[in-house]
């Protein structure tokens, strides 16, 4: 077992919304790099919220209150002063559905680059073929780049999702669900892409299944209604759970 | 490159924000110009000459009762036409009409609400005048009614768009719950669709109405400008004068300054309450209805 | 019992089925009518005399160019104006605003204003932009004075067409890295386009039909040459036809159906063009 760096350190982390809904409730926790750290639990344990939380994506949400820590290589990237355009670039986020930008497949992937103001075809065509491959989508899609991206099928355009985070070198890849509407297939495929993709960064992902999260987890992490239950390695979560909402919920015993 | 896209990002928002102002300060500007110059009629002409029985201007008659008689009276008549026409044809478009006639159905009637006001009055002038007068053995073509009919026809379109909108926006499960207790299309129709879109049907009708109150080509064309009192059935048939046409009619020919120019201003001031009420009437219905709806669906 | 229940009601349907497209036919088809009737009755005037030169003989004979091209002037300029502050504050509405007090008095604003009489209008812009601030009876005052009239369509077109935009779009762009403008501009902007231009057309076919606004602002009635600048008045096709049809003794019937129908087709062009684009804009639509 390589002793891998914290990569993101949580430190007291509670938030609540405006309208009362999903909360975090003094969560601490430490993210290894190059490693996949698996969030799961029920539905409203708040995994979702804390991915938001990593990229800021939560600015966008109306908050009630929040407190603690989220450090990022040592730096809180919830204090006011952090550039949140280069925390986002940072750190990559792919969505539950799919969701495609109107454009081309090409485009879509170019588009976090050209908003960062990178202009040289060179570099953009380059960023296009190393991420499409990076997702394990070039094959299938690099005869047709310039069609529009909506015209794939749910499994591709996640791909190209994933793709299009990846176009940006991130660090961090934040995953909520990416394979809950798509077919075995397509599942298999983004989860060998993230085997491979773990070797260079650091992955987060919220399963869909705890059967995802058993196959996926180097690290685990049970949340429950705002609560971190309790975490550590995966195959340890996955055996020999040691609280007994974690073993309840993972033999199924509620969902 | 960062920077220079902050500042853009800068000042471009404030542009923005300032665009987004501006309809509060056109309003602002609206009534304080009309204000300006319609209050001093207040100053020059005494209330009981005003609210009186005559406008007559050339010999200082300044009643305006009879035009808003007038505006009444036809906005009335407009309206009992347009309620049911535009309900009728929204419930037909809605829930009725087959699906390539609604395609051709919708595009008309957005039509007829983007013909010209005085293509309505000129025609009304020639053709339908001339048909009551002679269909109904009247004096004259040129009455309320004929005003009525046109109105009619210019409010139309706005209530059957807000309706039909209204309509579309009740859930289809209202609709099966009734067939599945086995109701017919036309009970479930009066009885579950048209009651669940109460407030947006409400909403066109009256936002219809206050198109014909406002509306001053067609009128002034085809209502035959009498300022008498219009209040008995029988005005229905005889000529009119509205306050808007009042006011296209004789702006032209008054001094600027004169009591006569502040008190057209003063019928402006009238007008412009009017549609106010009627406005905020009809978006309050609104948005009561979506504040209950969002409390029941959530 | 229970079989004359049931006709009975099948009865009351079939009566009120046949009542309410009745009454839809009897909306519709004035509208069809109209135009044909306007057709046939103003065809025979139209001639490329009669489009393309200017009236003789007391507005009795000769052309309507003056009128047509102070339509034209009068509706460009109207676009000017309320365009870019109708979609601006479009943006506002639908990308900036929060939901608290000010916004809701902005809206209750932008309802008063599509409420206003046009005759109140026409006083307004003459208190305003003719007295005030002395642009005096120009296409000037007459355009700024449509333009506010024009402003609240467009603004509410503006901000459906933005608000049809899918909120995931703007979700992703901002995990990208793009800031809120970024994400207008690229994203939001485009998409919305064919909705706001369906909108900005229509609005501007209302403003180019109607007489009371530029009664007192900007059109005349004969004017011996066309207009050279903004603070010239003009002459203009609903205002000419207002006045050839109720003030003009003698004027040939034909002439004025012939106004009525240039008007009409003017009109009619930009509400296909807004449908063409409505209808193109939908089919292409990546999502």
């Amino acid at each position: 077992m390589v002793n891998h760096m914290d990569k993101i350190i949580i430190e007291n982390l509670s938030l609540q919304y405006s309208d009362g809904t999903e909360s975090l409730r003094g969560i601490s926790l430490n993210i290894r790099e190059q490693t996949v750290t698996v969030l799961f639990g029920p539905a409203g344990g708040g995994k979702s919220t804390l991915l938001r939380c990593m990229n800021r994506l939560n600015d966008l949400t109306e908050v009630r209150s929040s407190a603690g820590r989220i450090l990022i290589d040592g730096e809180n990237v919830l204090d006011p002063k952090t550039d949140v355009i280069a925390l986002r670039r940072k750190v990559g986020m792919v969505f539950a559905r799919p969701v495609v930008l109107p454009m081309s497949i090409r485009k879509n992937l170019t588009y976090g680059l050209e908003l960062a103001g990178e202009r040289r075809k060179s570099r953009l065509d380059e960023a296009v073929e190393r991420s499409l491959r990076l997702a394990a989508l070039w094959d299938e899609v690099k005869d047709r780049l310039d069609d529009p991206a909506i015209a794939l099928s749910g499994g591709q355009q996640q791909r190209v999702c994933l793709a299009r985070v990846l176009a940006l070198q991130p660090e961090i890849i934040l995953l909520d669900e990416p394979t809950s509407g798509l077919d075995p297939i397509s599942t298999g495929k983004v989860e060998a892409a993230l085997r491979e993709l773990k070797k260079e960064y650091t992955i987060v992902l919220v399963p869909h299944s705890v059967q995802q999260a058993a196959r996926a987890a180097d690290c685990a992490a049970f949340f429950l209604q705002g609560e971190l239950v309790e975490y550590g390695e995966g195959k340890d979560i996955f055996t020999a759970p040691k609280d007994k909402r974690t073993e309840d919920y993972i033999t199924g015993r509620f969902g | 490159m960062e920077k220079t896209l902050n500042w853009r990002e800068f000042v471009i928002t404030r542009l923005v924000r300032a665009s987004g102002y501006s309809a509060i300060v056109f309003v602002a500007l609206i009534f304080f110009f009309l204000l300006r110059e319609g209050l001093p009629t207040l100053v020059e002409v005494p209330l009981s000459s005003l609210f009186s029985l005559r406008w007559y201007p050339i010999e200082n008659y300044f009643g305006i009762l009879p035009l808003i008689t007038g505006s009444i009276i036809v906005t009335v008549g407009a309206t009992l036409i347009a309620v049911p026409f535009g309900i009728g044809t929204a419930i037909y478009i809605s829930e009725i009409a087959p699906r390539w006639m609604r395609e051709i159905l919708k595009p008309l009637v957005e039509l007829l609400g983007g013909l010209p006001s005085v293509v309505l009055g000129f025609l009304g002038m020639l053709v339908l005048s001339p048909f009551l007068r002679v269909f109904l053995n009247l004096p004259t073509g040129l009455t309320a009614l004929a005003g009525s009919i046109l109105l009619g026809g210019i409010a139309v379109p706005t209530v059957v768009s807000i309706a039909e909108d209204a309509l579309d926006t009740v859930p289809r499960a209202y609709r099966e719950g009734a067939w599945a207790l086995g109701a017919t299309n036309w009970q479930t129709i009066w009885r579950v669709t048209l009651p669940a879109a109460k407030s947006g049907v409400l909403t066109a009708v009256m936002l219809g109405v206050g198109r014909a109150i406002g509306e001053t080509m067609t009128v002034m064309m085809v209502t035959g400008n009498a300022p008498v009192m219009a209040i008995t059935l029988g005005s229905f048939f005889s000529p009119v004068r509205t306050m808007t046409a009042t006011i296209a009619a004789e702006m032209g020919e008054v001094a600027n300054g004169s009591v006569y120019y502040h008190t057209l201003f003063f019928i402006g001031i009238v007008l412009f309450v009017i549609s106010l009420a009627v406005n905020i009437a009809a978006s309050s219905v609104v948005f009561r209805a979506k504040r209950r709806a969002e409390r029941v669906l959530s | 019992m229970k079989s004359a229940f049931t006709l009975n009601r099948h009865l009351v349907q079939r009566f009120g089925f046949s009542l309410i497209t009745l009454m839809a036919v009897v909306t519709v088809a004035p509208i069809v009518v109209v135009v044909i009737y306007i057709l046939l009755q103003g065809g025979p005037a139209i001639s490329w005399e009669f489009l393309l030169s200017i009236p003789r003989d007391g507005m009795r004979a000769g052309g309507i160019l003056p009128a047509i091209v102070g339509t034209f002037y009068l509706t460009v300029g109207t676009a000017v104006f309320s365009v870019p502050l109708g979609i601006a504050s479009a943006i506002y509405l639908s990308e900036y605003a929060a939901d608290n007090a000010l916004t809701r008095m902005i809206r209750i604003a932008i309802i008063n204003l599509s409420g206003i009489p046009s005759v109140v209008y026409g006083l307004f812009g003459l208190g305003l932009f003719v007295l005030f601030l002395k642009f005096g009876t120009s296409i000037l005052s007459a355009s700024l004075t449509l333009s506010i009239m024009t402003l609240p369509v467009i603004i509410s077109t503006a901000e459906e067409a933005l608000r049809a935009v899918p909120q995931s779009f703007r979700t992703v762009s901002v995990s990208l890295g793009g800031t809120r403008w970024q994400t207008i501009q690229r994203i939001v902007l485009p998409q919305a386009l064919p909705g706001i231009l369906t909108g900005v057309i229509l609005g501007l076919e209302r403003a180019a039909g109607e007489t009371a606004p530029i009664l007192f602002t900007g059109a005349a009635f004969f004017l011996p040459r066309l207009p050279n600048s903004p603070l010239d008045a003009t002459m203009a096709l609903p205002y000419h036809l207002f006045v050839i049809s109720t003030q003009v003794p003698d004027m040939p019937v034909k002439i004025q159906y012939g106004t009525a129908l240039v008007l009409l087709a003017f009109v009619l062009t930009m509400n296909l063009i807004a449908t063409v684009i409505r209808s193109r804009a939908r089919a292409r639509r990546q999502w």
